[in-house]
């Protein structure tokens, strides 16, 4: 029972600085100089990285946990949460995280995975995890396994919104689905989604996820942010779009007009999470950005080269 | 009664739930003129440099009038905005209460916690749920200390205004919005 309560405790703690980050935007940086605009712009948290999805797409190799160096110099210079990536599975990334400080872990499919089974089991961790998800079976299986918070895998380090708008609309439809099942029904559709029985009940009972639930992947521009939380995202998370220019080269920010665009971006975005629902601001925000990233068609890719196809 | 709950970002929908569950009507204020319609405001938790990036001039006025007119009641990045003084960093405050507060006091997520503890507020201790707490750190003349954690005030009120550094909301106790609400209702200062 007592032990009940400490998992208890531990989840609605983790969950808590979930709520906190709902309605807005959490910006991946991989400097000192890009926190200091993403937190001035109005960001919720920032994902501390050495290389955004991006560059990883465009420049291979294996991609691992930040340097703890580049996270700590990111965490004494912004007053938000910071957040911090390791690859799946990677515990002991994770545990490094947790001893740094982090304030959420993304056990992440945009970094190369370290286990080909198993992910982290991050009941193991007082410092919350979120984790991406495809669909409802996958999101269960990461809560299962203690994930706080879930965000839509979609393609990450594309601009390409179209596989964020799949996983939210299949993720959606298929909690619909579970609120009209019977019993019967409920044990089968555990089964299909291989996922704990007692969390798809508490699904179908509550129509919503036990955890919030975020949307990442391909979101570029004001328009995709509102797009997303029309769609039933709580908050949006931006990799690549705010501070990359296009394939691998990142916006210069010791160049004026090119500092000036980051913000521009930053802050249009952060502006479209609030007032998603309000075509008038978007268009006013939209015209006010000067620029977007690049980006690159999901359906232009290689399956073998797909990121999201990570994770079990 | 019809309460406002600000809702730029942050957890303003746990805060609506626990409102209606209690009765009151309740407006998600994102715009300036919504504050013409509203009795009471709560502020939630969330991030104050995002509040106040995303308030632009026109809200930041509006919500400036309210709060120091009509009752208010903002939990943490709330309760920072209504400060009058704000360290860690230095940032502006509505000043609409008393008190000094400092951000991220108690450390990052990894302290943050869920304690018990004695309120003014009558019966049972009081639930309170911490994450990321600011600290208030002073609190000016006439502000009331309706509870404490260890010796830091953690819900405070001076008339019409409360301020608490942890989140009701997130709590199953509905005591503290039960108060705030009867506060809306007298129609106090």
């Amino acid at each position: 029972m007592s032990e009940n309560n400490g998992n208890n405790t531990s989840l609605r703690l983790k969950t808590g600085l979930a709520e906190m980050l709902k309605g807005g935007v959490i910006m991946d940086v991989m400097s000192v100089e890009q926190a200091l605009v993403a937190e001035k712009s109005g960001a919720t948290a920032v994902m501390a990285l050495e290389r955004v999805p991006a560059i990883i797409r465009a420049e291979g190799g294996v991609s691992r946990m930040a340097n703890p160096k580049l996270i700590r110099q990111i965490m004494a210079a912004v007053s938000i949460p910071v957040m911090a990536k390791c690859r799946i599975g990677h515990f002991a990334e994770a545990q490094i995280l947790q001893e740094l400080g982090v304030d959420y872990i993304d056990e992440s499919e945009v970094l190369t995975p370290a286990d080909e089974e198993h992910h982290v089991d991050k009941h193991a961790f007082k410092t919350p995890f979120v984790c991406g998800a495809r669909n409802l079976g996958e999101a269960l299986r990461r809560i299962a396994e203690g994930a706080a918070l879930i965000r839509t895998k979609g393609e990450a380090g594309t601009g390409d919104v179209i596989h964020a708008v799949k996983h939210m609309r299949q993720i959606v439809k298929e909690i619909h689905q579970l609120t009209v099942m019977n019993e019967q029904e409920l044990f089968a559709a555990a089964k299909n989604h291989q996922a704990p029985y007692d969390l798809v009940r508490m699904v179908a009972k509550a129509g919503k996820l036990p955890v919030p639930n975020f949307s990442a992947g391909g979101i570029a521009t004001p328009a995709d942010a509102s797009m997303m939380m029309q769609l039933g995202a709580e908050a949006v998370f931006v990799g690549s779009g705010i501070f990359m220019k296009g394939g691998a080269t990142p916006l210069d920010l010791s160049l004026k007009a090119e500092r000036e665009e980051a913000e521009s971006r930053a802050r249009a975005i952060v502006i479209a999470t609030t007032h998603y629902d309000d075509p008038k601001v978007l268009a006013e925000v939209s015209e006010q950005m000067t620029g977007a990233m690049k980006g690159l068609a999901v359906g232009a890719i290689a399956e073998k080269d797909l990121l999201q196809t990570r994770g079990w | 009664m019809k309460i406002g709950v600000l809702a730029l970002q942050g957890d303003f929908d746990a805060h609506r739930r626990r409102l209606e569950e209690l009765g009151a009507e309740v407006v998600l204020v994102r715009k300036p003129e919504q504050f013409d319609e509203i009795d009471g405001l709560v502020i939630p938790g969330g991030e104050s440099t995002t509040f106040l990036k995303l308030l632009g001039q026109d809200t930041f006025q509006k919500l400036s009038d309210f709060v120091h007119t009509k009752p208010t009641f903002g939990t943490c990045a709330g309760a920072i905005m209504l400060a009058k003084e704000v360290e860690n960093p230095h940032q502006p405050g509505l000043n609409a209460i008393d008190i000094t507060i400092r951000r991220n006091a108690y450390g990052r997520q990894i302290d943050s916690t869920i304690v018990e503890a004695a309120t003014t507020l009558g019966g049972d201790p009081l639930e309170m749920v911490f994450i990321r707490a600011p600290r208030i750190e002073r609190v000016g003349e006439g502000v009331e200390v309706l509870a404490k954690h260890g010796d830091d005030p953690v819900l405070v009120r001076k008339g019409s205004v409360m301020a608490a550094t942890f989140h009701p909301e997130l709590s199953n106790d509905r005591r503290v919005h039960q108060e705030f609400l009867k506060l809306v209702e007298n129609g106090r200062k």
